[in-house]
């Protein structure tokens, strides 16, 4: 009897990770946060790991909204090289126009200025590269001037705050342990599992997969792809919006060193470049590994001349697993 | 992004008969940038002003095209090539021929294949990845240059000490002949042998092939993997040679000095009408490519607007540049 309970067991982690498709990223997320939980000097209480958590998530939560954001994009066979720059505006006018808590429907209203934002820029993007039929790598990337250039023409050198109170609401609030970043971040997931076995997922999949079929079947293939765009530009002014609580201050460049990020990590998680394959959760596990690849170098206080190098290669080594996995079950 | 096409020739070859050949248009661009250049009050005013600026634009565009060669054929080969380790493998080839040559001429030979074979190396390690172990080429090149950047750093550690060879400088930066820089040479040499080995080598017409359909291209003999790994390495030394050739003209070396141009040489590609799915394009379009992007950033330069101006027309004008002529089929037609 054991033996048939413990099939079951590998049976329904298989499919798990079928259904998902997160078999080496959800490996690589184990290895890499216990890594780092068993590296801390401190010792391991319950409120350590709740501090060492929180101070993890609300850290990563921008550059994981914007994974999700790249996700979708890619899923749908597109690219976004122009999130990061879009992060960048909605900090910029966040840390100019929000005053003091005093106000809070004036600083709602900029919030849902940043929003409106967002989606207008992931709409222009989406219009450039499908109705316009140019290419998302280089489109993407031009827009991404224009916007990083508005942020720096609204913000030239650093400055503006968001106030304490704010700030600290996402810094430090947590319910039943859990911090209010990583609630975030399950209700977007639980938000796109909703829809993913629904109309919308199954045909975003489909346009990824193959946009020829799918245009044949039926599928509004264009505005399915400009709906990712959009969802990218969304998703990255809420990534501004967690950025500027998590700093409390505003910079033209906050969000230039997103953007690649938000691609390692999204492939790291099995999002296939070419569309139509990978999961969300396999992205988020992915930007999770990569924001503990991070964390772990600088645990290990590694020689600082080699920080660059040694982050790079374990990136490399990570995406380089499946494709060596492939190779060796080949061989045989 | 997507590599399948069903093609109507009817509609295609009349589509043909029409269109102007990119390459084309983008000169015409050029001229028409170059000429506008010539009205703005810091531009130029007689005809050997023009001509000078006319020779400083295109020895500037010069680094920009030489380092878009290899990224040209990486496009051409399809399956989503591109080149994004470019950037750092351009400033380790600056930075190598900078630190060792250290102001000797007897160096500079054995330096430049050392330069070429390093490249050509991590070109080799990216056609790997690429082919084998299947990571999108975007991916592979962007961790790739994560990697080159990182062992820079590692190497350099933050000092950079050296000296560029006097015969370099002759060679690269001063005027050879008729006051024409010796950089414009070189690249017509370069452009000559790109142009030659598109057009007129196995090689060439197996690039193409494989840039359309790798597999019809693998059912017709074609090694599929070997051409993708052989563009690779290709690509990887160009980038290392193109550093070289910069720090002759720049004659300083620092950390960063090949990312200014690794977006701009990818860009040039696409105005000179390479199609960025692969299959499709020319040598000759990314030089006129080149010229334009250098002419928009030059002309921004004289019209002196504050940086952050600057960024936005430049993004604006390669989004009209490119919706004038970048487009794909779309699904309907």
């Amino acid at each position: 009897m054991p033996d048939k309970n413990n099939k079951n067991l590998i049976n329904s982690i298989r499919s798990f990770s079928k259904k998902y498709a997160i078999g080496v990223p959800f490996i690589l997320l184990i290895v890499s946060t216990a890594l780092f939980f068993f590296l801390q000097d401190a010792e391991l209480k319950a409120e350590t790991i709740q501090r060492l958590t929180n101070s993890n998530f609300r850290t990563w939560l921008p550059v994981l909204l914007l994974t999700m954001g790249q996700a979708l994009v890619l899923i749908g066979g597109g690219l976004d090289l122009s999130n990061g720059s879009i992060v960048s505006v909605g900090n910029v006018i966040l840390a100019l126009h929000v005053t003091t808590a005093d106000e809070p429907w004036h600083n709602l209203a900029i919030v849902a200025l940043v929003i409106g934002f967002g989606i207008a820029a992931g709409f222009l993007n989406g219009v450039l590269t499908v109705f316009l039929g140019l290419q998302p790598v280089i489109v993407t990337f031009a827009t991404s001037f224009i916007y990083a250039g508005l942020a720096l023409l609204l913000l030239p050198s650093p400055g503006g705050a968001i106030p304490r109170e704010y700030t600290n609401v996402y810094r430090n609030t947590q319910y039943l342990g859990i911090p209010i970043s990583m609630i975030i971040l399950i209700i977007f997931l639980l938000i796109w599992e909703f829809f993913r076995y629904r109309k919308y997922g199954r045909f975003l999949y489909a346009v990824g997969g193959n946009p020829r079929a799918a245009y044949t079947t039926g599928v509004p293939v264009t505005w399915m792809k400009v709906s990712t765009y959009i969802l990218s530009g969304f998703l990255a002014s809420l990534g501004a919006i967690t950025y500027s609580l998590l700093t409390g201050s505003g910079f033209s460049g906050s969000g230039a060193d997103m953007t690649l990020p938000s691609i390692t990590g999204a492939i790291i998680g099995g999002i296939s470049f070419s569309g139509g394959s990978g999961s969300i959760l396999g992205a988020i596990f992915g930007g999770i590994v990569l924001g503990n690849i991070r964390r772990i170098i600088s645990i290990i206080r590694i020689d600082s001349w080699a920080v660059t190098l040694v982050n790079a290669l374990v990136i490399l080594l990570s995406l380089a697993a499946p494709g060596f996995i492939n190779l060796l079950r080949r061989k045989k | 992004m997507n590599g399948s096409e069903v093609t109507n020739n009817n509609i295609n070859k009349i589509k043909k008969s029409i269109k102007i050949s990119p390459p084309l248009i983008a000169m015409l661009i050029a001229v028409a940038l170059f000429l506008l250049s010539g009205l703005l009050p810091a531009g130029y005013s007689n005809l050997q002003g023009a001509i000078r600026q006319g020779l400083n634009i295109l020895r500037l565009a010069s680094f920009i095209a030489i380092i878009g060669a290899g990224q040209t054929l990486v496009i051409i080969s399809g399956g989503e090539g591109i080149d994004l380790s470019a950037a750092p493998i351009v400033t380790l080839g600056a930075l190598l021929t900078y630190m060792i040559i250290n102001g000797q001429n007897t160096l500079i030979i054995p330096v430049l294949l050392m330069v070429i074979a390093i490249g050509a190396v991590i070109g080799l390690l990216n056609g790997l990845g690429i082919t084998y172990l299947k990571i999108s080429p975007f991916v592979m090149t962007l961790v790739m240059a994560g990697v080159v950047q990182g062992a820079l750093i590692l190497w350099t550690k933050g000092y950079y000490d050296g000296k560029v060879a006097p015969i370099m400088t002759q060679l690269i930066a001063r005027d050879l002949v008729w006051g024409i820089p010796g950089m414009i040479f070189i690249w017509i040499v370069v452009g000559v042998i790109m142009t030659l080995l598109l057009e007129r080598t196995r090689y060439g017409k197996q690039l193409f092939a494989i840039g359309v359909n790798r597999t019809a291209a693998r059912l017709s003999g074609v090694k599929v993997n070997r051409m993708v790994i052989i563009t690779y390495v290709l690509a990887g030394a160009m980038a290392a040679f193109s550093g070289f050739l910069l720090v002759g003209y720049t004659q300083n070396a620092g950390p960063n000095l090949g990312n200014q141009y690794l977006f701009p040489s990818i860009i040039a590609v696409a105005i000179g009408g390479t199609q960025m799915s692969g299959g499709k394009g020319s040598y000759i379009g990314t030089i006129a490519g080149a010229i334009v992007i250098q002419l928009i950033s030059s002309l921004l330069t004289t019209m002196q607007l504050p940086q952050a101006l600057q960024q936005i027309i430049y993004g604006s004008l390669l989004v009209v540049i490119l919706i004038i002529y970048g487009r794909e089929k779309g699904l309907r037609s």
